[in-house]
Protein backbone atom coordinates (compact mmCIF):
# COMPACT_ATOMS: atom_id res chain seq x y z
CA UNK A 1 0.00 0.00 0.00
CA UNK A 2 1.22 3.47 -0.90
CA UNK A 3 1.88 5.74 2.07
CA UNK A 4 0.08 8.62 0.41
CA UNK A 5 -3.19 6.72 0.09
CA UNK A 6 -3.48 6.35 3.88
CA UNK A 7 -6.00 8.25 5.97
CA UNK A 8 -4.78 10.47 8.82
CA UNK A 9 -5.68 7.88 11.47
CA UNK A 10 -3.94 5.10 9.54
CA UNK A 11 -0.87 7.29 9.14
CA UNK A 12 -0.90 8.17 12.85
CA UNK A 13 -0.79 4.47 13.75
CA UNK A 14 2.28 3.87 11.55
CA UNK A 15 4.05 6.99 12.85
CA UNK A 16 3.42 6.15 16.51
CA UNK A 17 4.64 2.60 16.13
CA UNK A 18 7.73 3.95 14.32
CA UNK A 19 7.00 1.88 11.22
CA UNK A 20 7.52 5.06 9.27
CA UNK A 21 9.23 8.38 10.05
CA UNK A 22 7.72 11.85 9.57
CA UNK A 23 10.52 12.57 7.08
CA UNK A 24 9.59 9.52 4.98
CA UNK A 25 5.97 10.73 4.97
CA UNK A 26 6.94 14.13 3.56
CA UNK A 27 9.23 12.54 0.98
CA UNK A 28 6.46 10.20 -0.17
CA UNK A 29 4.11 13.18 -0.43
CA UNK A 30 6.71 15.06 -2.49
CA UNK A 31 7.04 12.13 -4.91
CA UNK A 32 3.28 11.85 -5.28
CA UNK A 33 2.98 15.60 -5.95
CA UNK A 34 5.69 15.35 -8.63
CA UNK A 35 3.77 12.48 -10.17
CA UNK A 36 0.21 13.84 -10.26
CA UNK A 37 0.20 17.57 -9.61
CA UNK A 38 1.33 18.56 -13.11
CA UNK A 39 -2.07 17.15 -14.17
CA UNK A 40 -4.18 18.32 -11.22
CA UNK A 41 -2.62 21.71 -10.36
CA UNK A 42 -3.86 21.44 -6.79
CA UNK A 43 -0.86 23.17 -5.21
CA UNK A 44 0.07 26.79 -5.88
CA UNK A 45 3.33 26.14 -4.04
CA UNK A 46 4.92 23.80 -1.55
CA UNK A 47 8.24 23.87 0.28
CA UNK A 48 9.50 20.32 0.63
CA UNK A 49 12.79 21.29 2.31
CA UNK A 50 11.06 23.25 5.01
CA UNK A 51 8.54 20.46 5.62
CA UNK A 52 11.32 17.87 5.87
CA UNK A 53 13.16 20.05 8.33
CA UNK A 54 9.98 20.47 10.43
CA UNK A 55 9.40 16.71 10.20
CA UNK A 56 12.79 16.17 11.82
CA UNK A 57 11.63 18.02 14.92
CA UNK A 58 8.07 16.76 15.49
CA UNK A 59 6.96 14.67 18.43
CA UNK A 60 5.02 11.71 16.99
CA UNK A 61 3.32 11.04 20.32
CA UNK A 62 1.28 14.24 19.88
CA UNK A 63 -2.29 13.84 18.54
CA UNK A 64 -1.27 14.74 14.96
CA UNK A 65 2.48 14.26 15.36
CA UNK A 66 4.12 14.19 11.92
CA UNK A 67 0.91 14.46 9.90
CA UNK A 68 1.13 16.97 7.01
CA UNK A 69 -2.04 19.00 6.48
CA UNK A 70 -2.47 20.86 3.19
CA UNK A 71 -3.56 24.47 3.64
CA UNK A 72 -5.88 26.55 1.49
CA UNK A 73 -4.17 29.72 0.25
CA UNK A 74 -6.51 31.89 2.38
CA UNK A 75 -5.20 30.78 5.81
CA UNK A 76 -2.09 32.43 7.27
CA UNK A 77 0.91 30.22 8.05
CA UNK A 78 3.85 32.21 9.40
CA UNK A 79 6.64 32.40 6.84
CA UNK A 80 4.54 30.87 4.03
CA UNK A 81 2.99 32.80 1.15
CA UNK A 82 -0.70 33.64 1.63
CA UNK A 83 -2.03 34.94 -1.65
CA UNK A 84 -5.73 33.96 -1.78
CA UNK A 85 -4.94 32.88 -5.37
CA UNK A 86 -4.98 36.58 -6.22
CA UNK A 87 -2.54 38.78 -8.06
CA UNK A 88 -3.14 41.54 -5.51
CA UNK A 89 -1.42 39.44 -2.81
CA UNK A 90 1.33 38.02 -4.99
CA UNK A 91 4.53 37.85 -2.98
CA UNK A 92 2.77 38.37 0.37
CA UNK A 93 4.25 36.26 3.17
CA UNK A 94 2.13 35.76 6.30
CA UNK A 95 3.86 37.33 9.32
CA UNK A 96 1.85 35.27 11.86
CA UNK A 97 0.02 31.96 12.28
CA UNK A 98 -3.76 31.70 12.08
CA UNK A 99 -5.22 30.23 15.27
CA UNK A 100 -6.06 26.97 13.47
CA UNK A 101 -2.41 26.72 12.35
CA UNK A 102 -1.10 27.41 15.87
CA UNK A 103 -3.41 24.64 17.09
CA UNK A 104 -2.29 22.24 14.36
CA UNK A 105 1.35 22.93 15.17
CA UNK A 106 0.75 22.42 18.90
CA UNK A 107 -0.77 19.03 18.00
CA UNK A 108 2.36 18.10 16.04
CA UNK A 109 0.90 18.53 12.54
CA UNK A 110 2.97 20.01 9.72
CA UNK A 111 1.17 22.76 7.74
CA UNK A 112 1.99 21.79 4.17
CA UNK A 113 1.88 23.77 0.93
CA UNK A 114 -0.61 26.28 -0.40
CA UNK A 115 -3.56 24.74 -2.21
CA UNK A 116 -5.44 26.40 -5.04
CA UNK A 117 -8.81 28.12 -4.70
CA UNK A 118 -11.07 30.63 -6.36
CA UNK A 119 -9.61 34.10 -5.85
CA UNK A 120 -10.54 35.28 -2.32
CA UNK A 121 -12.75 32.16 -2.05
CA UNK A 122 -15.26 33.66 -4.49
CA UNK A 123 -16.43 30.93 -6.81
CA UNK A 124 -17.55 27.33 -7.14
CA UNK A 125 -15.00 25.85 -9.55
CA UNK A 126 -11.44 27.19 -8.79
CA UNK A 127 -11.58 28.78 -12.25
CA UNK A 128 -11.38 32.20 -10.61
CA UNK A 129 -7.84 31.48 -9.38
CA UNK A 130 -5.41 34.01 -10.86
CA UNK A 131 -3.03 31.08 -11.36
CA UNK A 132 -5.23 28.77 -13.42
CA UNK A 133 -7.86 26.19 -12.44
CA UNK A 134 -7.44 22.87 -10.64
CA UNK A 135 -8.56 19.68 -12.39
CA UNK A 136 -10.86 17.12 -10.82
CA UNK A 137 -8.86 13.91 -10.20
CA UNK A 138 -11.83 11.84 -11.43
CA UNK A 139 -11.80 13.67 -14.79
CA UNK A 140 -9.25 16.43 -15.22
CA UNK A 141 -11.36 18.19 -17.84
CA UNK A 142 -13.89 18.91 -15.08
CA UNK A 143 -13.92 21.23 -12.08
CA UNK A 144 -13.08 19.95 -8.59
CA UNK A 145 -15.66 22.44 -7.31
CA UNK A 146 -14.81 25.48 -5.27
CA UNK A 147 -13.81 27.56 -3.74
CA UNK A 148 -11.72 25.00 -1.77
CA UNK A 149 -11.21 23.00 -5.00
CA UNK A 150 -7.47 22.60 -4.44
CA UNK A 151 -8.07 21.25 -0.92
CA UNK A 152 -10.54 18.64 -2.19
CA UNK A 153 -8.51 17.72 -5.29
CA UNK A 154 -5.22 17.09 -3.49
CA UNK A 155 -6.94 14.89 -0.90
CA UNK A 156 -8.82 13.03 -3.65
CA UNK A 157 -5.62 12.47 -5.67
CA UNK A 158 -3.72 11.22 -2.60
CA UNK A 159 -1.28 14.13 -2.83
CA UNK A 160 -2.54 15.37 0.53
CA UNK A 161 -3.61 13.37 3.61
CA UNK A 162 -6.13 15.99 4.70
CA UNK A 163 -6.64 19.68 4.05
CA UNK A 164 -8.11 22.79 5.61
CA UNK A 165 -10.59 24.76 3.56
CA UNK A 166 -12.99 27.60 4.22
CA UNK A 167 -16.74 27.59 3.62
CA UNK A 168 -18.73 30.79 3.07
CA UNK A 169 -21.57 29.35 0.96
CA UNK A 170 -20.53 25.73 0.40
CA UNK A 171 -16.84 26.09 -0.39
CA UNK A 172 -15.84 23.04 1.68
CA UNK A 173 -18.85 20.76 1.15
CA UNK A 174 -19.38 21.27 -2.60
CA UNK A 175 -15.77 20.48 -3.68
CA UNK A 176 -15.65 17.57 -1.22
CA UNK A 177 -18.80 16.19 -2.92
CA UNK A 178 -17.45 16.73 -6.44
CA UNK A 179 -14.14 15.04 -5.56
CA UNK A 180 -15.59 12.13 -3.57
CA UNK A 181 -14.20 13.19 -0.20
CA UNK A 182 -15.55 14.24 3.20
CA UNK A 183 -15.97 17.97 3.92
CA UNK A 184 -17.22 19.51 7.16
CA UNK A 185 -18.43 23.06 7.67
CA UNK A 186 -18.55 23.65 11.41
CA UNK A 187 -21.11 25.83 13.17
CA UNK A 188 -20.41 29.54 12.72
CA UNK A 189 -18.05 30.47 15.56
CA UNK A 190 -16.98 26.91 16.37
CA UNK A 191 -13.56 27.40 14.76
CA UNK A 192 -11.60 30.64 15.10
CA UNK A 193 -11.35 32.75 11.95
CA UNK A 194 -8.25 34.62 13.19
CA UNK A 195 -5.71 34.47 10.37
CA UNK A 196 -8.31 33.55 7.75
CA UNK A 197 -8.40 36.28 5.10
CA UNK A 198 -11.96 37.59 5.43
CA UNK A 199 -14.45 37.21 2.56
CA UNK A 200 -17.89 37.51 4.23
CA UNK A 201 -17.31 37.73 7.96
CA UNK A 202 -20.77 36.67 9.12
CA UNK A 203 -20.65 33.52 6.94
CA UNK A 204 -17.00 32.33 6.81
CA UNK A 205 -15.90 29.18 8.65
CA UNK A 206 -12.74 27.07 8.44
CA UNK A 207 -13.16 23.29 8.29
CA UNK A 208 -11.49 20.04 7.20
CA UNK A 209 -11.57 18.08 3.94
CA UNK A 210 -10.56 14.48 4.58
CA UNK A 211 -10.56 10.93 3.21
CA UNK A 212 -13.04 9.64 5.76
CA UNK A 213 -15.37 10.80 8.53
CA UNK A 214 -13.08 9.72 11.38
CA UNK A 215 -10.35 12.03 10.02
CA UNK A 216 -12.80 14.95 9.98
CA UNK A 217 -13.62 14.29 13.66
CA UNK A 218 -9.93 14.03 14.53
CA UNK A 219 -9.15 17.38 12.87
CA UNK A 220 -12.17 19.03 14.52
CA UNK A 221 -10.84 17.93 17.91
CA UNK A 222 -7.74 19.99 17.20
CA UNK A 223 -9.03 23.12 15.43
CA UNK A 224 -12.32 23.86 17.26
CA UNK A 225 -12.66 26.01 20.35
CA UNK A 226 -12.91 29.57 21.62
CA UNK A 227 -10.22 32.12 20.79
CA UNK A 228 -9.47 35.53 22.26
CA UNK A 229 -8.44 36.72 18.81
CA UNK A 230 -11.87 36.09 17.26
CA UNK A 231 -14.69 37.75 19.17
CA UNK A 232 -17.28 35.71 17.23
CA UNK A 233 -15.81 32.40 18.33
CA UNK A 234 -18.15 30.54 20.66
CA UNK A 235 -17.33 29.72 24.27
CA UNK A 236 -19.06 26.37 24.23
CA UNK A 237 -17.35 23.20 25.39
CA UNK A 238 -15.66 21.12 22.73
CA UNK A 239 -16.61 17.46 22.94
CA UNK A 240 -14.34 14.66 21.73
CA UNK A 241 -15.87 14.45 18.26
CA UNK A 242 -14.66 10.88 17.74
CA UNK A 243 -16.79 9.53 20.60
CA UNK A 244 -20.09 10.01 18.76
CA UNK A 245 -18.85 8.16 15.68
CA UNK A 246 -19.67 4.67 16.93
CA UNK A 247 -23.15 5.45 18.17
CA UNK A 248 -24.97 4.52 14.95
CA UNK A 249 -28.18 6.10 13.72
CA UNK A 250 -30.72 3.92 15.49
CA UNK A 251 -33.30 6.15 17.15
CA UNK A 252 -32.27 9.28 15.22
CA UNK A 253 -34.87 11.18 13.26
CA UNK A 254 -33.72 12.54 9.89
CA UNK A 255 -35.56 15.16 7.87
CA UNK A 256 -35.81 15.08 4.10
CA UNK A 257 -36.53 18.66 2.98
CA UNK A 258 -38.95 18.60 0.05
CA UNK A 259 -37.62 21.94 -1.27
CA UNK A 260 -34.24 20.29 -2.03
CA UNK A 261 -35.68 17.81 -4.53
CA UNK A 262 -36.54 20.24 -7.27
CA UNK A 263 -36.13 20.93 -10.95
CA UNK A 264 -32.45 21.35 -11.73
CA UNK A 265 -31.45 18.45 -9.50
CA UNK A 266 -29.76 15.86 -11.71
CA UNK A 267 -31.95 12.69 -11.70
CA UNK A 268 -28.97 10.38 -11.14
CA UNK A 269 -27.72 12.55 -8.26
CA UNK A 270 -31.22 12.45 -6.80
CA UNK A 271 -31.27 8.67 -7.15
CA UNK A 272 -27.90 8.28 -5.36
CA UNK A 273 -29.05 10.55 -2.52
CA UNK A 274 -32.42 8.79 -2.12
CA UNK A 275 -30.65 5.41 -2.07
CA UNK A 276 -28.34 6.72 0.65
CA UNK A 277 -31.30 7.93 2.70
CA UNK A 278 -32.95 4.50 2.34
CA UNK A 279 -29.69 2.98 3.54
CA UNK A 280 -29.74 5.18 6.66
CA UNK A 281 -33.33 4.09 7.21
CA UNK A 282 -32.30 0.43 7.00
CA UNK A 283 -29.67 1.17 9.66
CA UNK A 284 -32.40 2.24 12.06
CA UNK A 285 -32.91 5.96 11.43
CA UNK A 286 -36.42 7.28 11.08
CA UNK A 287 -36.83 9.47 7.98
CA UNK A 288 -39.59 12.07 7.75
CA UNK A 289 -40.39 14.66 5.12
CA UNK A 290 -39.89 18.21 6.33
CA UNK A 291 -40.28 21.65 4.82
CA UNK A 292 -37.83 24.55 4.79
CA UNK A 293 -40.24 27.00 3.15
CA UNK A 294 -37.81 29.87 2.47
CA UNK A 295 -35.24 27.71 0.66
CA UNK A 296 -35.97 29.34 -2.70
CA UNK A 297 -34.89 32.71 -1.27
CA UNK A 298 -31.52 31.53 0.07
CA UNK A 299 -29.56 32.19 -3.13
CA UNK A 300 -30.81 35.77 -3.44
CA UNK A 301 -30.20 36.45 0.25
CA UNK A 302 -26.68 35.09 -0.03
CA UNK A 303 -25.82 37.11 -3.14
CA UNK A 304 -26.70 40.30 -1.34
CA UNK A 305 -25.13 39.62 2.05
CA UNK A 306 -21.89 37.95 0.90
CA UNK A 307 -20.89 40.59 -1.69
CA UNK A 308 -21.88 43.38 0.71
CA UNK A 309 -19.55 42.06 3.39
CA UNK A 310 -16.87 41.31 0.80
CA UNK A 311 -16.94 44.85 -0.55
CA UNK A 312 -16.16 46.14 2.95
CA UNK A 313 -13.56 43.47 3.76
CA UNK A 314 -11.69 43.88 0.48
CA UNK A 315 -11.39 47.65 0.91
CA UNK A 316 -8.19 46.91 2.81
CA UNK A 317 -6.39 45.96 -0.39
CA UNK A 318 -5.19 49.44 -1.23
CA UNK A 319 -1.58 48.87 -2.26
CA UNK A 320 -0.17 50.61 0.80
CA UNK A 321 0.58 48.16 3.61
CA UNK A 322 0.93 44.92 1.67
CA UNK A 323 0.47 43.32 -1.69
CA UNK A 324 0.51 44.68 -5.18
CA UNK A 325 0.74 48.38 -6.00
CA UNK A 326 0.16 49.72 -9.52
CA UNK A 327 3.01 51.67 -11.04
CA UNK A 328 2.97 55.17 -12.54
CA UNK A 329 -0.21 56.41 -10.93
CA UNK A 330 -1.32 60.02 -10.79
CA UNK A 331 -2.49 60.90 -7.28
CA UNK A 332 -4.19 58.88 -4.56
CA UNK A 333 -7.50 58.04 -6.28
CA UNK A 334 -5.65 56.89 -9.36
CA UNK A 335 -3.35 54.80 -7.12
CA UNK A 336 -6.35 53.04 -5.53
CA UNK A 337 -8.28 52.64 -8.77
CA UNK A 338 -5.41 51.21 -10.81
CA UNK A 339 -4.03 49.02 -8.01
CA UNK A 340 -7.43 47.39 -7.58
CA UNK A 341 -8.10 47.24 -11.32
CA UNK A 342 -4.85 45.41 -12.02
CA UNK A 343 -4.77 43.38 -8.81
CA UNK A 344 -8.27 41.88 -8.67
CA UNK A 345 -9.72 39.35 -11.11
CA UNK A 346 -13.15 39.71 -12.78
CA UNK A 347 -15.27 37.78 -10.24
CA UNK A 348 -13.81 39.68 -7.30
CA UNK A 349 -14.48 42.98 -9.07
CA UNK A 350 -18.01 41.84 -9.90
CA UNK A 351 -18.75 41.06 -6.27
CA UNK A 352 -17.18 44.25 -4.94
CA UNK A 353 -19.31 46.26 -7.38
CA UNK A 354 -22.46 44.33 -6.45
CA UNK A 355 -21.70 44.63 -2.72
CA UNK A 356 -20.93 48.34 -2.95
CA UNK A 357 -24.17 48.90 -4.86
CA UNK A 358 -26.44 47.08 -2.37
CA UNK A 359 -24.87 49.05 0.49
CA UNK A 360 -24.96 52.40 -1.29
CA UNK A 361 -27.12 55.30 -0.21
CA UNK A 362 -30.72 54.83 -1.33
CA UNK A 363 -30.41 51.07 -1.88
CA UNK A 364 -29.36 49.82 1.55
CA UNK A 365 -32.91 49.26 2.84
CA UNK A 366 -34.19 47.74 -0.40
CA UNK A 367 -31.40 45.20 -0.68
CA UNK A 368 -29.17 44.69 2.35
CA UNK A 369 -31.69 45.29 5.13
CA UNK A 370 -34.33 43.20 3.36
CA UNK A 371 -31.83 40.37 2.86
CA UNK A 372 -30.97 40.45 6.57
CA UNK A 373 -34.66 40.07 7.36
CA UNK A 374 -35.06 37.14 4.99
CA UNK A 375 -31.97 35.72 6.65
CA UNK A 376 -33.93 35.63 9.93
CA UNK A 377 -36.70 33.68 8.19
CA UNK A 378 -34.26 31.13 6.74
CA UNK A 379 -32.69 30.65 10.13
CA UNK A 380 -36.16 30.20 11.66
CA UNK A 381 -36.94 27.49 9.07
CA UNK A 382 -34.02 25.45 10.36
CA UNK A 383 -34.84 26.12 14.01
CA UNK A 384 -38.39 24.85 13.42
CA UNK A 385 -37.12 21.79 11.55
CA UNK A 386 -34.65 20.91 14.30
CA UNK A 387 -37.49 20.83 16.82
CA UNK A 388 -38.73 17.79 14.89
CA UNK A 389 -35.57 16.11 13.58
CA UNK A 390 -31.98 15.46 14.71
CA UNK A 391 -30.41 16.12 11.31
CA UNK A 392 -31.40 17.00 7.74
CA UNK A 393 -30.31 14.89 4.76
CA UNK A 394 -30.19 16.23 1.19
CA UNK A 395 -27.90 16.50 -1.85
CA UNK A 396 -24.71 18.59 -1.49
CA UNK A 397 -24.60 19.70 -5.13
CA UNK A 398 -27.40 19.58 -7.71
CA UNK A 399 -25.06 18.10 -10.35
CA UNK A 400 -21.82 16.13 -10.52
CA UNK A 401 -18.63 17.98 -11.50
CA UNK A 402 -19.22 20.18 -14.55
CA UNK A 403 -16.73 20.85 -17.35
CA UNK A 404 -14.07 23.50 -16.87
CA UNK A 405 -15.15 26.55 -18.88
CA UNK A 406 -18.80 25.51 -19.01
CA UNK A 407 -20.14 28.20 -16.66
CA UNK A 408 -17.45 30.89 -16.60
CA UNK A 409 -19.28 33.34 -18.87
CA UNK A 410 -22.54 33.12 -16.91
CA UNK A 411 -22.06 34.11 -13.24
CA UNK A 412 -25.65 33.25 -12.29
CA UNK A 413 -25.33 29.63 -13.50
CA UNK A 414 -22.10 29.36 -11.48
CA UNK A 415 -23.88 30.74 -8.39
CA UNK A 416 -26.51 27.99 -8.73
CA UNK A 417 -23.80 25.37 -7.97
CA UNK A 418 -24.13 26.32 -4.28
CA UNK A 419 -27.90 26.28 -4.13
CA UNK A 420 -28.07 23.42 -1.58
CA UNK A 421 -25.15 24.51 0.61
CA UNK A 422 -25.46 28.22 1.22
CA UNK A 423 -28.52 28.13 3.50
CA UNK A 424 -26.37 26.48 6.20
CA UNK A 425 -24.03 29.49 6.18
CA UNK A 426 -26.93 31.93 6.23
CA UNK A 427 -28.36 30.14 9.29
CA UNK A 428 -24.95 29.50 10.91
CA UNK A 429 -25.58 25.76 11.35
CA UNK A 430 -23.14 22.92 10.66
CA UNK A 431 -23.06 20.47 7.75
CA UNK A 432 -21.01 17.70 6.24
CA UNK A 433 -20.74 16.13 2.79
CA UNK A 434 -19.96 12.43 2.54
CA UNK A 435 -19.54 10.34 -0.66
CA UNK A 436 -22.74 8.48 -1.60
CA UNK A 437 -22.16 7.08 -5.07
CA UNK A 438 -21.09 7.80 -8.62
CA UNK A 439 -22.66 8.82 -11.89
CA UNK A 440 -21.12 8.15 -15.26
CA UNK A 441 -20.39 10.99 -17.69
CA UNK A 442 -18.49 10.43 -20.94
CA UNK A 443 -17.12 7.15 -19.64
CA UNK A 444 -15.83 8.68 -16.38
CA UNK A 445 -17.11 7.93 -12.90
CA UNK A 446 -17.98 11.15 -11.05
CA UNK A 447 -18.63 11.24 -7.30
CA UNK A 448 -21.89 12.35 -5.67
CA UNK A 449 -22.15 13.79 -2.15
CA UNK A 450 -24.79 13.35 0.55
CA UNK A 451 -25.17 16.43 2.71
CA UNK A 452 -26.10 16.09 6.38
CA UNK A 453 -27.05 19.32 8.14
CA UNK A 454 -27.17 19.67 11.92
CA UNK A 455 -28.32 22.15 14.50
CA UNK A 456 -25.79 24.71 15.72
CA UNK A 457 -23.01 23.12 17.82
CA UNK A 458 -24.26 19.68 16.82
CA UNK A 459 -21.24 18.56 14.77
CA UNK A 460 -21.23 15.32 16.76
CA UNK A 461 -24.62 14.37 15.31
CA UNK A 462 -23.71 15.06 11.66
CA UNK A 463 -20.43 13.19 12.12
CA UNK A 464 -22.34 10.31 13.70
CA UNK A 465 -24.82 10.03 10.82
CA UNK A 466 -22.05 10.43 8.23
CA UNK A 467 -19.92 7.77 9.88
CA UNK A 468 -22.75 5.26 10.18
CA UNK A 469 -23.49 5.69 6.48
CA UNK A 470 -19.85 5.60 5.43
CA UNK A 471 -19.07 2.44 7.38
CA UNK A 472 -22.01 0.71 5.73
CA UNK A 473 -20.83 1.60 2.21
CA UNK A 474 -17.56 1.49 0.28
CA UNK A 475 -17.75 4.81 -1.60
CA UNK A 476 -15.04 6.42 0.52
CA UNK A 477 -12.59 3.66 -0.42
CA UNK A 478 -12.86 4.39 -4.15
CA UNK A 479 -9.83 6.15 -5.62
CA UNK A 480 -9.55 7.97 -8.95
CA UNK A 481 -7.27 6.17 -11.40
CA UNK A 482 -4.92 9.14 -11.79
CA UNK B 1 -35.89 47.18 -6.21
CA UNK B 2 -35.10 47.78 -9.82
CA UNK B 3 -31.82 47.63 -11.63
CA UNK B 4 -32.57 50.41 -14.07
CA UNK B 5 -30.56 52.87 -11.99
CA UNK B 6 -27.61 50.55 -11.76
CA UNK B 7 -24.72 52.72 -12.87
CA UNK B 8 -21.66 50.45 -12.83
CA UNK B 9 -19.27 53.29 -13.55
CA UNK B 10 -20.45 55.29 -10.56
CA UNK B 11 -20.45 52.29 -8.21
CA UNK B 12 -16.94 51.34 -9.36
CA UNK B 13 -15.85 54.85 -8.45
CA UNK B 14 -17.32 54.39 -4.96
CA UNK B 15 -15.45 51.09 -4.70
CA UNK B 16 -12.21 52.68 -5.96
CA UNK B 17 -11.82 50.28 -8.87
CA UNK B 18 -11.06 51.51 -12.36
CA UNK B 19 -12.86 49.53 -15.06
CA UNK B 20 -12.41 49.39 -18.81
CA UNK B 21 -15.42 50.31 -21.00
CA UNK B 22 -15.70 46.60 -21.90
CA UNK B 23 -15.81 45.57 -18.24
CA UNK B 24 -18.45 48.20 -17.51
CA UNK B 25 -20.62 46.83 -20.30
CA UNK B 26 -20.16 43.19 -19.27
CA UNK B 27 -20.76 43.85 -15.58
CA UNK B 28 -23.83 45.93 -16.37
CA UNK B 29 -25.48 43.03 -18.16
CA UNK B 30 -24.24 40.27 -15.81
CA UNK B 31 -25.05 42.10 -12.60
CA UNK B 32 -28.34 43.28 -14.11
CA UNK B 33 -29.34 39.61 -14.33
CA UNK B 34 -28.18 38.96 -10.77
CA UNK B 35 -30.19 41.95 -9.50
CA UNK B 36 -33.21 40.72 -11.43
CA UNK B 37 -32.81 37.38 -9.68
CA UNK B 38 -32.43 38.85 -6.19
CA UNK B 39 -35.56 40.96 -6.73
CA UNK B 40 -37.28 37.71 -5.79
CA UNK B 41 -36.91 38.83 -2.17
CA UNK B 42 -39.67 41.39 -2.82
CA UNK B 43 -42.15 38.53 -2.86
CA UNK B 44 -41.86 38.13 0.91
CA UNK B 45 -43.58 40.32 3.46
CA UNK B 46 -40.82 41.17 5.92
CA UNK B 47 -42.60 44.04 7.69
CA UNK B 48 -42.79 42.06 10.93
CA UNK B 49 -39.33 40.47 10.75
CA UNK B 50 -36.23 41.58 12.63
CA UNK B 51 -33.04 41.75 10.55
CA UNK B 52 -30.27 39.35 11.43
CA UNK B 53 -26.62 40.33 11.07
CA UNK B 54 -25.04 37.35 12.76
CA UNK B 55 -25.98 33.77 13.58
CA UNK B 56 -25.10 34.16 17.24
CA UNK B 57 -25.15 37.81 18.16
CA UNK B 58 -22.51 38.58 20.74
CA UNK B 59 -22.02 41.94 22.37
CA UNK B 60 -19.11 43.51 24.17
CA UNK B 61 -16.65 40.66 24.14
CA UNK B 62 -13.86 41.69 26.46
CA UNK B 63 -10.54 40.17 27.37
CA UNK B 64 -8.09 41.06 30.09
CA UNK B 65 -6.04 44.09 29.14
CA UNK B 66 -2.64 42.45 29.35
CA UNK B 67 0.50 43.04 27.38
CA UNK B 68 1.35 40.31 24.91
CA UNK B 69 3.62 39.66 22.00
CA UNK B 70 2.77 41.48 18.83
CA UNK B 71 4.31 42.04 15.42
CA UNK B 72 7.46 44.10 15.56
CA UNK B 73 7.87 46.99 13.18
CA UNK B 74 10.08 45.11 10.78
CA UNK B 75 7.57 42.27 10.42
CA UNK B 76 4.67 44.69 10.01
CA UNK B 77 6.52 46.50 7.22
CA UNK B 78 7.90 43.38 5.58
CA UNK B 79 5.09 43.08 3.01
CA UNK B 80 4.84 46.76 2.13
CA UNK B 81 5.21 47.52 -1.59
CA UNK B 82 7.16 50.65 -0.66
CA UNK B 83 8.74 51.44 2.70
CA UNK B 84 11.66 53.39 4.08
CA UNK B 85 13.06 54.35 7.49
CA UNK B 86 10.50 52.25 9.35
CA UNK B 87 7.55 53.87 7.58
CA UNK B 88 5.05 52.98 4.84
CA UNK B 89 5.60 55.22 1.83
CA UNK B 90 2.22 56.34 0.48
CA UNK B 91 1.11 58.21 -2.58
CA UNK B 92 1.01 61.96 -2.01
CA UNK B 93 -2.35 62.91 -0.47
CA UNK B 94 -2.01 66.63 0.29
CA UNK B 95 -0.73 69.14 -2.23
Amino acid sequence: MEITSLTVHELQALLRSAQISPKEVIEALGRRIDEVDPLIHGYLSHDLERAISEAGRVDVSLPLGGVPISIKDVISVKGHPCGCASKILQGYVAPYDATVIAKLRAAGAIPFGRVNMDEFAMGSSTENSAFGPTGNPWDITRTPGGSSGGSAAVVAADEGFAALGSDTGGSIRQPAALCGRVGLKPTYGRVSRYGLVAFASSLDQIGPITKDVRDAAILMNIIAGPDNFDSTSLDDQIPDFTIALEKGVKGLKLGLPKEYFIEGLDPEVENAVRTAVANLESLGAEVVEISLPHTEFALSTYYIIAPAEASANLARFDGVRYGFRAKNTNGLLDHYGKTREEGFGPEVKRRIILGTYVLSSGYYDAYYLRAQKVRSLIRQDFATAFERVDAIVCPTSPTPAFKLGERTSDPLSMYLADIFTLAANIAGICGISVPCGFVEREGKQLPVGLQILGKELNESTVLRVAHAYEQNTDWHKERPSI
Amino acid sequence: MSSKNFDVEYVAELARIKLTPDEIKTFESQLGLVLKHVAKLNEIDVSQVEPMAHSFPTYNVFREDETRECLDREAALSNAPHQAQGLFIVTKVVE
